[in-house]
């Protein structure tokens, strides 16, 4: 009764803030302007907020928030047109949607698919804000019970997800999700700063690769890429079937799933540290599993886009626990909003532990005007999404040079250098080889999403164990084996016996065929290399330092699967599983164009990128894969390219950005946006 | 106010000669270069959610009001290679390319590896114009349990515990907190890893860490909460630095013990020699000059005077410390000659003590940067 005679006064208070036409206003504002700024894959938050923040500086705090929840609620949401539409996983919380979402666009579902996500989202977003008003209350001590072995365990948790979308060799889904997490390790150590394959010589490897060229290069180049080899439209019937109502219907059919994927989205985003990272594969493997007929997971099964789409913008709403009442950013767009709040008025609203008792009328208006700005930014994007879903109609060849566009800028944002160009055409690369063999995508992504915080919890709770071990037995065995560490553990070993009984039913990308031997064993012997060099590396650094021993487990237990496939392999005939190759029937046997030809031309971008500088070389692109490949006239290539190069550049205006230099820029000075 | 106060007057008695040169450069330019209709770069080697941008975006607003001109200034981030991507490619911008466009702001993290001979900087702090310096001060902390065993000022009751610390990593700001541990004798293993301080300060309230420090922004904001609920006690501030340069009680935090205080109570801690020196230079660098803004190599003295000027024209406004204390904390403001003595101080270190640094790194953490 005490927490109620606190809160409801609260509530009553934080209403009468929102509820004023000017924030409002505001808040509308912000949605549009999230939802602008939402095209660019991986970006949408953190350039969104920084093109905010100097306008916060003394900014009545209320209209200060509603501009910048408005622009933050939204990128989950808007994320989903890429994923949907395109493939492309704009950010963390959308990469689990693709793998549903876009089979739906492919079947001509597109509009369905959408309204379906969005529904979804805005019921996981006010599931999260109702949730989130009365746990914010008692979260403090709950949230300070999660200590590093909880968190150490939710990971392996997140990992144990592998085991659902392992593919049809399970064996192959371990070994991917393996090189996922050896490929996360690159660069520093977080313990002693030691460097796993990088070298001070190629700085650019030793800040690591960034989850925006990984996921982009692993998801969106394979399919853009296979897409265009085959000429024709993301959608194979030209006739758009589902319209938006049918969406909103199969939400309503599964309200229990999206009930239940909202709770996990806001207890998971409530846990500082872990951010959003797990919490959409976690959904999708509760989806999986709660499912009867899974065969139609990885195939566009709705219940796929369903659950990812609750617990997303729910999970927004549990963040925002770590942010504000611990100053603990979850993710790096809530990192720059903490920053913009000390902005706001004059600086009275401080984020922190005293956030709850100084300021609960603030914290519950940023509760609701988060849920409010989905709802806002929801009935936009439903009312768009048919009209955005025609795009999938548009033969590919128009769109796609456009797409290498704006993934190829969003990349160059991750660090600013040519070389995030080519990283995430080799990440690119590889990806299209797992796509081809039949190894699992989204396991690679799990483990190399997860490889970090698997690392460093592991790290800590190990070092922090011992400290406790010395103190006494009992002591370590209380800190390792808390009641939510044994839980965990079940849950865990639950989702793995149970996935493991299903994974053969559940492809993940379809079905495909088997060829012949020597492609499928090459990649296997490349892969297998680079693992064993993994190895190599790791166990060169000195035996003292922490940061050798991760890397060299991961890629032991990578090499013992290796073992096994190479073995299964040479024993088994050419028609078995394991030889998945789709260059050998299906659609891209049958691509009009070649793999090379159409890798080719992205390769074309890049080198001439790297004399020319962007800009330039993007005009050149555009212009000549219109006129040659898609076989546009001379002035409708000039046109297309015109307003291609316009858009990017009133883009990167706005909010501020630089376009990657050539050698060209080396010599000469040209001014903005050539340099 | 105090705070300011003091380093004011270290900094003019600490570096004179330094600072007469620089005062003479910097009014012989008169009249200031002109940025209106212009746009300036500042360059901030960090990401857009680190303490350096909150700084950041705390003055560029109100430095592009105070510098003639009102130009659009805006911050750029230039993240990689802890902040040394950022400084050597400032290394390599020429004065004469921007005209007073282009600025540059550092950290205690881009200061560390230059001390430390990293290999990767190929920066030069000699080269740079410095036109603002601002510091901060740290304070340690103990859960309850633990600060009862100190005796007073003496913390030799502590040297029988284990202590667990969540840090950064050993050659960071964090080298400052786990010397001074040292020196007094107490057994702290640090846990790599965290993010930032403020995780440092969860795994402390999650009870898993058992000693912590914030810098004095951080400690107002996240402890001073755990301290009135009585789950945490301070036990010592780093101090600040008094006219001769010595170190003197934090202004923010004068009813705390300094470190040299408690050093000098803990049998076995030494408050000079070359450890002492060592860790002194250490947290000069790191604390009360921790970021400083640059005007890139060659810039005129028109230029230096010009921004000068404006940053203290930011500070002489009239909600200057109303406005700086809630967002930034108090942090000592530097400008001109004392900026320029902040500079010194917190970029000269005695090889002697470098050599110590790299040497303790090594043997302690096993950490060589080579």
């Amino acid at each position: 009764m005490d927490i109620l005679a606190t809160a409801l006064p609260a509530l009553g208070q934080a209403w009468v803030l929102i509820l004023q036409p000017i924030v409002l206003g505001y808040l509308v504002l912000g949605v549009v302007m999230g939802l602008c700024i939402g095209v660019f894959p991986g970006l949408g938050g953190i350039a969104g907020l920084s093109l905010l923040l100097p306008f916060m500086f003394g900014m009545d705090p209320i209209l200060g928030l509603a501009l910048m929840i408005g622009m933050v609620a939204v990128v989950p949401t808007s994320d989903t047109f890429a994923s949907v539409l395109m493939g492309i996983p704009g950010s963390s919380a959308s990469q689990a949607t693709v793998l549903d979402g876009f089979p739906m666009a492919q079947k001509g579902k597109a509009a369905r698919a959408l309204s379906a996500a969005f529904a979804s989202s805005l019921f996981g977003g006010l599931v999260g804000a109702s949730f989130l008003t009365i746990f914010i209350l008692i979260a403090r001590p709950i949230v300070l019970e999660f200590r590093t072995p909880e968190l150490l365990m939710i990971t392996i948790f997140g990992l144990s997800m592998v085991g659902i979308l392992a593919g049809r060799v399970a064996i192959k889904g371990l070994v991917a999700a393996g090189l996922g997490m050896l490929i996360g390790t690159i660069g520093e150590g977080a313990s002693s700063g030691d460097l796993r394959m990088s070298s001070y010589n190629y700085p650019y490897l030793t800040d690591g690769l960034k989850l925006v060229i990984v996921g982009l290069g692993i998801f969106a180049i394979p399919e853009i890429i296979s897409l265009l080899r085959q000429d024709r439209a993301i959608a194979k019937e030209q006739s758009l079937g589902g319209g938006w109502l049918d969406g909103v219907r199969d939400w309503f059919a599964n309200i229990w799933l999206s009930v239940r994927c909202s709770i996990i989205g806001v207890v998971v985003g409530v846990i500082p540290g872990l951010g959003g990272s797990v919490v959409d594969w976690i959904a999708y493997g509760h989806s999986v599993q709660s499912t009867k007929d899974k065969s139609n997971f990885g195939k566009g099964e709705v219940r796929g886009v369903i659950g990812p789409e609750s617990s997303n913008n729910a999970k927004e709403g549990g963040g925002l626990v770590p942010t504000l009442m611990f100053g603990i950013p979850g993710s790096g767009s809530m990192a720059i909003f903490i920053g913009a709040i000390a902005l706001l008025g004059s600086g009275q609203i401080e984020v922190g532990p005293a956030m709850l008792k100084n300021n609960l009328d603030i914290t519950y208006s940023i509760v609701w005007l988060l849920a409010l700005a989905n709802v806002v930014g929801t009935i936009i994007c439903i009312a768009a999404s048919g009209g955005i879903a025609k795009l999938t109609t548009i033969r590919f060849a128009l769109l796609a040079p456009f797409l290498f566009m704006i993934i190829s800028f969003a990349a160059f944002q991750s660090g600013q250098n040519l070389m995030d160009l080519v990283a995430l055409f080799a990440i690119g690369f590889l990806g299209i080889l797992m796509r081809r063999f039949d190894w699992s995508r989204p396991a690679f992504l799990i483990g190399f999403v997860l490889s970090n915080p698997a690392e460093t919890y592991a790290n800590q709770a190990l070092q922090i164990a011992q400290s406790r071990f010395r103190r006494g037995f009992e002591e370590g065995l209380d800190y390792i084996f808390s009641p939510i560490v044994i839980v965990l553990i079940i849950i865990t070993v639950l989702s793995v016996v149970i996935g493991l009984r299903q994974s053969k039913n559940i492809m993940a990308e379809g079905d495909v065929q088997s060829g012949s031997k020597r492609a499928p064993f090459l990649f296997l012997v490349a892969i297998t290399a680079y693992v064993a060099y993994a190895f190599y590396d790791a166990s060169s650094i000195p035996s003292f330092s922490r940061d050798r021993t991760f890397p060299m487990f991961v890629a032991g237990v990578c090499l013992v699967g290796c073992a096994v496939l190479i073995i299964r392999m040479m024993l088994k005939p050419e028609t078995d599983t394991i030889f998945a190759d789709r260059e050998r029937e299906g659609d891209d046997a049958a691509a009009t164009h070649g793999l090379w030809p159409t890798l080719a031309w992205f390769a074309a971008l890049l080198i001439l990128t790297s004399f020319v500088g962007f800009i330039l070389a993007l005009a050149l692109f555009l212009f000549a894969f219109l006129k040659l490949r898609a076989g546009l006239s001379t002035a409708m290539a000039a046109g297309y390219t015109a307003a291609g190069i316009a858009f990017m550049c009133v883009m990167a205006g706005l909010l501020n950005r630089d376009f990657p230099p050539g050698l060209l820029q080396s010599y000469a000075d040209l001014p903005w946006p050539l340099t | 106010m105090s705070n300011i106060k003091t380093t004011r007057r270290v900094a003019c008695s600490l570096v004179a000669a330094a600072a007469a040169t620089f005062a003479a450069q910097a009014n012989a330019g008169g009249h200031g270069i002109d940025l209106e209709g212009k746009t300036v770069e500042w360059i901030i080697p960090f990401s857009e959610t680190g303490g350096s941008a909150k700084w950041a975006n705390f003055y560029a607003p109100l430095l592009s009001e105070a510098l003639p001109g009102q130009p659009t200034v805006v911050v750029k981030f230039m993240p990689g290679a802890g902040s040394t991507k950022g400084a050597n490619f400032f290394q390599e911008q020429e004065y004469a390319d921007s005209e007073g466009t282009l600025i540059f702001g550092s950290s205690g993290s881009t200061q560390f590896p230059f001390l430390l001979d990293d290999p990767r900087v190929k920066y030069n702090y000699a080269d740079w114009n410095v036109v603002l310096a601002s510091g901060t001060g740290g304070v340690a902390y103990l859960p309850p349990d633990m600060a009862a065993k100190m005796d007073g000022l003496d913390a030799s009751g502590l040297q029988e515990e284990d202590f667990i610390y969540g840090s950064q990593g050993a050659t960071r700001l964090d080298l400052v907190p786990l010397l001074a541990w040292e020196m007094l004798g107490l057994n702290v293993e640090p846990v790599f890893g965290i993010k930032g301080r403020g995780d440092g300060r969860l795994m402390f309230e999650r009870g898993e860490a058992n000693i912590d420090y914030q810098t004095s922004s951080g400690f107002l904001s996240g402890v001073t909460p755990l301290v009135e609920a009585g789950t945490a006690v301070p036990m010592m501030s780093w101090g600040a630095l008094d006219a001769d340069g010595n170190i003197v009680r934090d202004p923010t935090f004068p009813d705390m013990p300094t470190f040299k205080e408690v050093c000098d109570a803990t049998d076995g801690c030494e408050t000079s020699g070359t450890q002492w020196d060592a860790w002194k230079a250490f947290f000069i660098a790191g604390f009360p000059a921790q970021k400083m803004v640059f005007l890139p190599n060659g810039a005129s003295a028109d230029a230096i005077a010009t921004y000068t000027a404006a940053f203290e024209a930011v500070q002489a406004r009239a909600d200057f410390a109303d406005i700086s204390s809630k967002r930034l904390g108090k942090y000592p403001q530097m400008t001109g000659a004392e900026a320029q003595a902040a500079l010194e101080s917190g970029t000269n270190v005695p090889q002697e003590a470098k050599d110590f640094v790299t040497g303790w790194l090594e043997e302690r953490y096993g950490v060589t940067l080579n």
